[in-house]
């Protein structure tokens, strides 16, 4: 009895909440759900970045909140209901590991708009975004394929998912381009964030010989390990990473999402918004190639800009055939290009790279 | 919390409101009707696991591996699970339920045989398990329960959409699902073995004067064996009600520290089944109250962290400082 008092008024303030939402309009409230910290220096500092930019593009016409460093699973979903229920609007998710609490919650707010970055699962007021990083991926390749020495280029992975296959495969189907001999060792971290794993998957590889560290992962860790260890070179990962310039760090893979946040965010104001599967690249700007540095050589660097133009301008795709997978068995015949699905779902190594993925 | 304060003025928020947010808005703010569910959903893990390591924590038994019980009962549980999707049946949770039971036991039991019988030291063991554990976990999540309709991402399918299954709420949105009826049972189960029964009291003994333990009769290495496979099996059970539940699923970052969390609440409710419910209560308040804060008042993560360790640090003093009295100078040695 009791309890389903209880539970009537549960419902009803529901209702009211809602409609109190409602009335608040005069300012549109977005929120943000951050899997690491802001101030990591890479993929969520990228975030909290588009986060101002959505702030300063439309002053007091918006209100943005963010949540940092939240759990993916049970708490992730408390945090997104939280949001709704505080009235925003719109909830950017911005980790794969949010997808299915995106679902959840979104269910019981049909009225919010969610966008889930990197995910595959959408719904009437879901959508999903990601970048194509492996673009620039394809121009780290060229440069670290003719930097490297030792002919051994480290590779920090986070997870075996196939945004990671798909960024070791473009990194090395353009460095074995210009270097036959070039050989990769790739090293799983199981994290997104963890500058204490990263160095020392990072020093474990320069032990082995590597020369070049990509990196996968959020922190700038890898970036001062090579540092301390001299002749290394690395590459930003989601952000600058200027700091560690002009060497260790030579170029850089940034995020840019302000330019999406501010459009899904005057859609909602506008009420345009529709559910949307977003994949951009370097030609609309999504993905940016931080400075390539002097130490790197100028005809590399030169073949390295005309190389970007060429994938902005679509003239050019990373994965265009004849491309093997690493069984020996046929991919892409001659001048054919990678279909998005395929690319999507990448969870196969290319010829020529060493090890298995995780099983 | 006086101190937090003023760590909150530090950073230039209004301390009260900011302290109101935390322990105020959950349980009685305008969403609370949304929040106090989430309490038993964050703090019943938290209780099922304290409950199960205070037993051996009184009698001088160091489990500080149940991060890695509870992922292993969350396996087994899961496993169980995905084995019958998409049969549906009665039967089937009750099976996961004891996977989940069974798969928390036998990762306790490692470290129990190892020391009961070449006398390895179980803290060691228990917690070099948990990364066992979670290098276990990542397997799983990527190979054997990986969704097979996930387009190669990892993570099992979805425990939710299953129905015998899923470990829903027993009212609608109420929070209440089985892991909260299994903390309460635990609850009741440690109080009353605890203060009436034989074993009870021999942990208790054991933890106080473990010679005089021996003398009347208590027998160590059943003990050590009873202490760890209790408190392996709540923490399985923790992690299968977690996972069938508001979890949902097998992925790599399944586990978020409850185990580790929960040696702070056994500790916290000074080892009383009790203390540990209202400890749990505390934590997972402190926990969804932050999250709140950081929303609505733009506090950074890391100063709701500092908070919450400034408050479990003067609670434990303040608990220390009740038992013992402080003296200042040197005592001489006798």
């Amino acid at each position: 009895m009791k309890l389903s008092a209880l539970l009537t008024g549960a419902a009803l303030a529901l209702g009211l909440a809602t409609t109190a939402s409602a009335d608040a309009h005069s300012k549109t409230k977005v929120g943000f759900v951050f899997v690491g910290p802001v101030g990591d220096g890479g993929w969520t500092y990228e975030h909290d970045q588009g986060r101002l930019a959505v702030e300063k593009e439309f002053g007091d016409a918006v209100e943005t909140v963010y949540v940092e460093n939240v759990a993916e699973g049970p708490d992730s979903e408390r945090v997104m209901t939280q949001m709704a229920l505080d009235g925003a609007k719109l909830i950017f998710t911005t980790s794969f590991g949010y997808m299915d609490p995106t679902i959840n919650v979104a269910k019981k707010f049909p009225d919010v708009k969610f966008e889930h970055a990197t995910g595959y699962k959408r719904a009437d007021n879901v959508s999903t975004y990601s970048a194509r990083f492996y673009e620039g991926r394809a121009i780290q390749g060229h440069i670290a394929g003719n930097m490297t020495e030792s002919n051994i280029i480290g590779y920090i992975g986070s997870y075996p998912i196939p945004e990671v296959i798909r960024g070791i495969n473009s990194a090395y189907i353009h460095a074995k381009k210009v270097n036959p001999d070039v050989q990769f060792k790739i090293v799983w971290a199981y994290t997104w964030f963890d500058p204490a794993k990263e160095a020392d998957a990072a020093k474990v590889l320069i032990e082995q010989g590597a020369d070049v560290i990509l990196q996968h992962t959020d922190s700038t860790a890898p970036q001062a390990a090579a540092q301390e260890a001299g002749n290394v070179i690395t590459f930003g990962q989601a952000s600058d990473m200027a700091q560690y310039a002009p060497k260790p760090r030579v170029s850089s893979i940034i995020d840019n999402w302000a330019p999406y946040y501010i459009a899904r965010t005057k859609a909602v104001m506008d009420g345009t918004w529709t559910s949307t599967d977003t994949w951009d690249g370097i030609g609309p700007g999504m993905v940016g190639i931080g400075e390539i540095s002097d130490a790197v050589p100028a005809n590399v660097k030169e073949e390295a800009l005309a190389m970007k133009d060429k994938i902005a301008s679509g003239e050019y795709h990373p994965f265009t055939g004849p491309v093997k997978k690493q069984d020996g068995s046929d991919w892409l015949a001659d001048g054919e290009v990678a279909d998005d699905g395929t690319l999507a779902g990448m969870n196969f190594y290319v010829e020529g790279i060493e090890g298995t993925i995780p099983q | 919390m006086f101190f937090g304060g003023l760590l909150f003025v530090a950073l230039g928020k209004d301390p009260v409101a900011a302290i109101r947010t935390i322990f105020y808005e959950p349980l009685f703010g305008q969403y609370a009707f949304y929040y106090r569910p989430q309490l038993l959903v964050k703090g019943a893990p938290l209780v099922l696991i304290a409950i199960g390591l205070s037993l051996g924590f009184k009698a001088g038994i160091w489990n500080i591996g149940a991060e890695g019980q509870y992922i292993m009962g969350a396996l087994f549980g899961a496993g169980v699970g995905l084995a019958f999707y998409p049969y549906e049946a009665w039967f089937v949770f009750p099976l996961m339920v004891a996977a989940g039971a069974f798969g928390g036991w036998i990762w306790a039991m490692i470290p129990a045989f190892l020391k009961v019988r070449f006398g390895t030291n179980e803290i060691l063991v228990s917690l070099m398990l948990v990364y066992v554990a979670e290098q276990f976990l990542a397997s799983m999540s990527l190979g054997l329960m990986k969704n097979p309709e996930g387009f190669g991402f990892p993570g099992s399918r979805n425990l939710q959409q299953y129905e015998s299954a899923f470990n829903a709420d027993l009212i609608e949105g109420s929070g209440m699902h089985w892991g909260v009826v299994a903390a309460l049972i635990a609850v009741i189960f440690a109080y009353v073995l605890l203060s009436k029964h034989r074993l009870g009291f021999a942990i208790r003994v054991t933890g106080e004067a473990p010679r005089a333990a021996r003398f009347s009769g208590v027998n160590p290495v059943r003990l050590v064996l009873f202490c760890m496979g209790m408190s392996g099996l709540l923490a399985g059970l923790a992690g299968m009600f977690e996972v069938s539940g508001p979890a949902g699923q097998v992925t790599i970052d399944f586990n978020v520290g409850y185990g580790f969390t929960a040696i702070i609440v056994a500790f916290l409710g000074r080892l009383h089944p009790v203390g540990i419910l209202l400890a749990g209560g505390l934590m997972a308040l402190t926990y969804i109250g932050g999250d709140i804060a950081q929303s609505q008042l733009g506090l950074p993560a890391a100063a709701i962290q500092v908070f919450q360790g400034m408050l479990l640090f003067f609670l434990l003093a303040l608990d220390m400082l009740t038992h013992y009295r402080l003296r200042f100078g040197t005592a001489e040695v006798v």
